[in-house]
């Protein structure tokens, strides 16, 4: 293959890399209002009363809306295809504030120093409420977070609003108490898994005007633009075809730009005005006032024989998706959907609890969505019966993991009695050369380093999806144009990844040409067809399958027009990327020459060639990572590095092995910040304390030492040229691997993420006394 | 959001003096990193840029900073690096990023006497005086614990001696704020323990000095020494640390500072 | 107030608010590689060359820029493309948002460290964070672009 596993360049590198204006806020116009967001102080309370006559009044104020002026119509802000799964919770601004930092009022004003001049004018009465704060009090709470009774859910999610349950699940096969009755050893811990912030370093933004034709544009840093214009439509009451959405470069999202938290406050100031309006979320405002991931408790049960085969594994789960449903039910369907199938041996699983709302700040798609909290306590518990058996982790996993193959009935695309076959993995490979890398033979458990020092290795196991089975969908356009290149249209929202890289490779791999030859245009609503959007590592799956059949189109289109060009018989030509001719050598028609003749020629081909493809896939093949971190602790302060992390790689066929490395070792670094960092924290009132990049620490550069990548492709027969996704799994092994590491270090087990240096040092001290 | 009202370059120290008693809302601008995380309503934000404040200037038994002296200036000056061990620099080195460092100065990090200070913990194991405009100098302790009211700090003045240092910390990720710091010192006259971000500012273990005094300490020594310093300092928690955590790293920084500095 | 600014190389008289700080004065004259990433001095996004030093704009009042030398990415286009070469190169560019800060501060680097170490390069750039990349791909790209690989 010349374009497909070849380390190409991003397409747009050089001119992100040297400030070029192509970022939202660079785009907006310069006089657009600046919309500001009034926002609850008391995490739970009732507006008695709002008077903003004298903010209106003042000079410069466009205008002050609150929740008399917008639809009574509740939607959801998650980007997920319809009918959404997630509850229709929410109104553009409500009479009831469910968190602190909820919004309150909308103010738009001719510049930032008068739109918050005029919110300081807005007098708010508020009845305080009692709070609903800690999740696992919430479920019965004497204060019912979503009271309403227009709340709506477009199918049974498991919700019991009035005991502030927002959705339940309840999966799995066989006997489990059966099973675990019978085992020999039984594991049963609880582990948590903190609330995590996504920190992309472009903060949440959009911008709105009307078009020469009176309808809504909205610029928007944004994963999901078709499902933005839909909650818009919804939102905002008026028709989609009022809406045209478009996706400029996205200075990061990681899942957060899933949730359309931002757009519908400047559209409905747009709507009212007539003005062009733009909301830019400052840091703070990011942290407290969009989504993060959500705050989960897993209680494992797990059993084997005294051999290692797992017998039963059992998952009871309990979410916090905080004041409202983003992502609710699907987030924690998929923490046992996507770590169940892992061990095909044990003969009975099961993954069952209830997501709760509760006042903080709503959770919402991180990258992961639920497997990274699944497999944190999964792999946790993993090692830990390893422990028991005093077996090598490794092994015990090699015994009981599923296999290329095999079937499970929890595996995506298994239906009622057909459990789905796992077309594609080399996790035994990844494992194997995982070991290898760490040195797992020299150094597990422990090796002492000297002084008040001790190193430790440690390991876990993941699978995810690529895209969504049955519901993810995407289509391409490629048109070619009149000097024989091509553009390739795609509503699929590269956040820095490098998807749009991607799709050229793959098309251009179809067409046997070079990437500079494919312009890629993404995203928007109006002129481009349906995409819904970059998430669940759906990309390079869903739209890269979209993008071949696509290409295959062009194709064909290119050959059987020179061969009528050329009046020669289409199976009597061939196509080579650069032209088309005659088997027998006779004629040639360049590619050049072809898209002249066809457009602009006068009055000869008169069809320019566009081409479609399409594709939604049935199943969601797993990638597969087998990740080692090799810690040093201090054992005077506690403190946890990672010298090295390995993480092993199946994501089928590497369409670019250079941006994918780079795709793995950033969400290794963003899983080593989940596990040794990041909280999300509050304090007793409610109010997020770590709103700020000063008290929620992601990890700077000195926090990272060596990071090992390694790929060990399997071919994944539905995927394009083999793919399969690698946007999420790689976040989901350092918290577990590492937990496992300090374990064999020191000899402590926390259960609780992040691992900071208290937890491990008090740990040992308690020990101690113990 | 904070808001300034006027805003003056002063000419002279005598100036920035006169202009900042006449509000009480008027204030001395240091590095400003810090201004937009509060609210204060400045009536006069006072500019000291002009007034040559920002050298490090060696004399025969001093080393003066001048109080608009960036901390970046602190990590990379020749002399601060060649005495007392480059506890100085050390101290200042982990604070965010060069560019933050470039915008902190000394004199409002100092006057300001924050808790979670690295470089007052520092100072405070060297002979250090605060020079102040109208007060003149006082040792830094003092000036620690009563401030000086409405008073602008020019410079300070640090004694050169043969003092060995050592400069400890905790912080989780490499640029956070510390949970604990720790500056050790030797000189001729004796032991000096400072113990910072407890959360509370730095303060000196006097007694668990005094320990340490009578010739080489053994390990011994060292233990009882380490266990006074926690018994006479307070310490107490915050959302980096709980006082029990701060109490036991205070032990295992103080020894290891001790042991450095032998 | 009126203030007169060298930016660039070229003298502009600017209208800023006393409490304006220089990132948001610099987006609203037009420098739209400046970007903002936080309010508290953390993230290095912002940084601009004052004197030829890198400086965060978003910690510098804008009246203090008064008479500076401020130099944004849009005047360095030719030593920034080297750099952003090899970023590029090692697929180290992912969303691009933190690179004209963390560019200014590695060109400045490049100025002040002969043959920096790993760590000397690390600390020197500890203050420009980027969430996508995991910073070890930058490392490898900013050390060959030093000749220290």
């Amino acid at each position: 293959m010349k374009q497909v596993n070849q380390p190409i360049s991003k397409l747009d590198g050089l001119n992100t890399t040297t400030g070029k204006p192509v970022y939202t806020d660079d785009l907006a116009v310069a006089n657009a209002l600046v919309v500001k967001i009034l926002r609850s102080p008391h995490a739970y309370a009732k507006i008695k009363s709002i008077d903003t006559n004298k903010a209106e009044a003042l000079s410069g104020v466009e205008c002050v809306l609150t929740y008399k002026d917008v639809p009574n119509v509740r939607f959801t802000m998650a980007g997920q295809s319809y009918p959404e799964p997630s509850p229709y919770d929410r109104l553009i601004l409500d009479q009831v504030v469910r968190y602190v930092g909820d919004e309150v009022a909308i103010v738009a004003a001719i510049d930032e120093k008068t739109a918050l001049q005029a919110m300081k004018l807005i007098k708010v009465d508020y009845e305080i409420l009692e709070p609903v704060l800690d999740f696992e009090h919430a479920e019965g709470h004497a204060s019912v977070v979503h009271a309403e009774d227009n709340l709506e859910i477009n199918f049974d999610i498991g919700m019991d609003r009035m005991n502030n349950i927002a959705a339940s699940c309840d999966m799995g096969v066989g006997d489990v108490e059966k099973e675990l009755a019978e085992s020999a050893v039984v594991v049963e811990e609880t582990y948590y898994t903190q609330a995590q912030a996504h920190a992309m370093m472009e903060t949440y933004r959009a911008f709105t005007h009307l078009d020469h034709a009176g309808r809504l544009t909205v610029v928007s840093s944004t994963q999901i633009p078709f499902h933005v214009r839909r909650i818009l439509s919804r939102a905002l009451q008026i028709p989609k075809s009022n809406i045209k959405v478009v996706k400029p470069r996205i200075g990061g999202g990681f899942g957060g730009k899933q949730t359309a938290s931002v757009e519908v406050f400047p559209a409905i100031v747009t709507l009212k005005t007539g003005k062009a309006a733009k909301l830019i979320y400052d840091r703070k405002e990011t942290f407290s006032c969009t989504t993060s991931r959500h705050a989960m408790r897993i209680k494992v049960r797990m059993g084997a024989d005294l051999e290692g085969n797992i017998k039963a594994i059992d998952m009871a789960a309990l979410s916090d998706t905080g004041a409202y449903g983003e992502h609710c039910s699907t987030v924690f369907s998929v923490a046992g959907y996507k770590t169940l199938p892992l061990y095909n041996q044990a003969k009975a699983t099961r993954y069952k609890g209830n997501v709760v709302y509760t006042n903080k700040m709503p959770a919402g798609a991180l990258r992961g969505y639920g497997v990274t909290q699944g497999i944190f306590a999964m792999e946790s518990a993993i090692n830990q019966l390893a422990e028991k058996l005093q077996m090598d982790p490794a092994e015990l996993r090699e015994r009981n993991m599923i296999r290329e193959g095999e079937s499970n009935p929890i595996l995506s695309g298994s239906k009622p009695g057909k459990p789905a076959v796992l077309a594609s993995s080399t996790l035994d490979r990844c494992i194997a050369r995982g070991k290898e890398l760490i040195g797992w033979q020299e150094k597990y458990p422990r090796v002492e380093s000297g002084g008040h020092k001790v190193r430790g290795v440690g390991m876990a196991i993941t699978m995810q999806g690529s895209g969504i089975a049955g519901i993810d969908t995407a289509s391409v356009v490629i048109k070619l144009n009149e000097e024989g290149f091509y553009t390739l249209l795609s509503s699929s929202t590269d956040m820095g990844t490098g998807s749009d890289t991607i799709l050229a490779q793959m098309a251009a791999e179809v067409l046997e040409t070079t990437i500079d030859k494919i312009i890629v245009y993404t995203a928007d609503t109006d002129i481009i067809p349906y995409d819904t959007g970059s998430y669940a590592s759906s990309t390079t799956y869903v739209t890269g399958n979209a993008t071949i059949k696509a290409a295959e189109d062009m194709r064909r289109q290119i050959i059987e027009t020179a061969a009528t060009f050329m009046a020669v018989a289409v199976d009597e030509v061939e196509f080579n990327g650069k032209a088309v001719a005659a088997l027998d050598g006779t004629k040639s028609m360049t590619i050049d020459q072809i898209a002249e003749r066809l457009t602009m020629t006068m009055g000869e081909g008169k069809t320019q060639l566009i081409a479609t493809g399409s594709f939604g896939g049935d199943t969601s093949p797993p990638p597969f990572i087998a990740g080692f971190a090799e810690v040093e602790v201090d054992k005077l302060t506690g403190k946890v590095e990672v010298i090295d992390y390995v993480a092993v790689i199946d994501c089928g066929t590497v369409i670019n092995p250079k941006l994918a490395r780079i795709q793995v070792e950033g969400g290794l670094v963003q899983g080593i910040g989940m596990a040794l960092y990041e909280d999300v924290r509050y304090t007793d009132k409610g109010k997020m304390e770590t709103n700020n990049f000063m008290q929620y620490k992601i990890p700077c550069r000195e926090d990272i030492s060596k990071i090992t990548v390694a790929f060990e492709s399997s071919y994944e027969p539905t995927g394009p040229f083999g793919a399969k996704s690698i946007g999420e799994v790689v976040i989901n092994t350092p918290p577990p691997a590492i937990a496992h590491a300090v374990y064999n270090a020191v000899g402590v087990n926390v259960r609780s993420l992040p691992i900071t240096p208290e937890k491990v040092l008090l740990g040992m001290i308690n020990a101690d006394k113990a | 959001m904070f808001t300034i009202k006027n805003y003056v370059m002063a000419n002279t120290i005598e100036d920035a003096y006169r202009l900042l008693q006449e509000g009480k809302s008027n204030a001395i601008l240091g590095g400003c990193a810090f201004l937009k995380l509060g609210a204060k309503r400045i009536g006069t934000a006072i500019d000291l840029s002009k007034l040559n404040l920002d050298q490090i200037n060696e004399t025969e038994d001093t080393i003066e900073i001048g109080a608009m002296t960036s901390f970046r200036a602190v990590e990379t000056n020749e002399a601060l690096n060649k005495y007392f061990n480059g506890v100085l620099p050390r101290s200042v080195a982990s604070i965010i990023g060069i560019q933050f460092r470039s915008a902190v100065t000394v004199g409002a990090s100092v006057y300001s006497r924050y808790g979670f200070s690295d470089f007052i913990t520092a100072l405070l194991v060297l002979d250090t005086e605060v020079e102040l405009f109208k007060s003149g100098r006082i040792p830094l302790d003092q000036f620690l614990q009563d401030g000086a009211p409405r008073d602008i700090l020019t410079k300070l003045v640090i004694k050169k001696s043969d003092i060995k240092a050592s400069y400890q910390m905790m912080r989780n990720s490499a640029v956070d704020y510390p949970i604990l710091n720790v500056a050790i010192s030797k000189g001729a006259a004796g032991w000096k323990i400072a113990v910072g971000a407890r959360p509370q500012r730095a303060a000196l273990a006097m007694k668990a000095a005094k320990l340490l005094d009578s010739g080489e300490p053994k390990d011994a020594d060292i233990e009882a020494a380490v266990n006074t310093a926690v018994e006479e300092l307070t310490f107490g928690s915050n959302s980096r640390g709980s006082k029990v955590y701060r109490e036991a790293i205070a032990k295992g920084l103080i020894a290891r500072g001790i042991r450095e500095v032998l | 107030m009126r203030i007169e600014v060298i930016v660039n190389n070229r003298k502009i008289e600017m209208d800023v608010e006393n409490n304006e700080f220089l990132v948001d004065t610099l987006r609203r004259y037009g420098f739209n590689s400046v970007k903002r990433g936080c309010d508290t001095g953390n993230c290095g996004l912002c940084t601009v060359w004052v004197d030829e030093k890198p400086t965060l704009s978003c910690a510098t009042l804008a009246v203090r820029a008064a008479g500076r030398h401020i130099t944004t990415i849009e005047a360095l286009q030719t030593e920034a493309k080297e750099v952003a070469e090899f970023l590029v190169a090692e697929g180290a560019d992912q969303c691009g948002f933190c690179s004209p800060g963390f560019l200014m501060t590695v060109l400045a680097m490049k100025k002040e460290l002969q043959n920096p170490t790993d760590e000397e390069i690390k600390h020197y750039l500890a203050g420009n964070l980027c969430r996508c990349t995991g910073y070890v791909g930058q490392l490898r790209a900013i050390k060959k672009y030093l000749g220290v690989a």
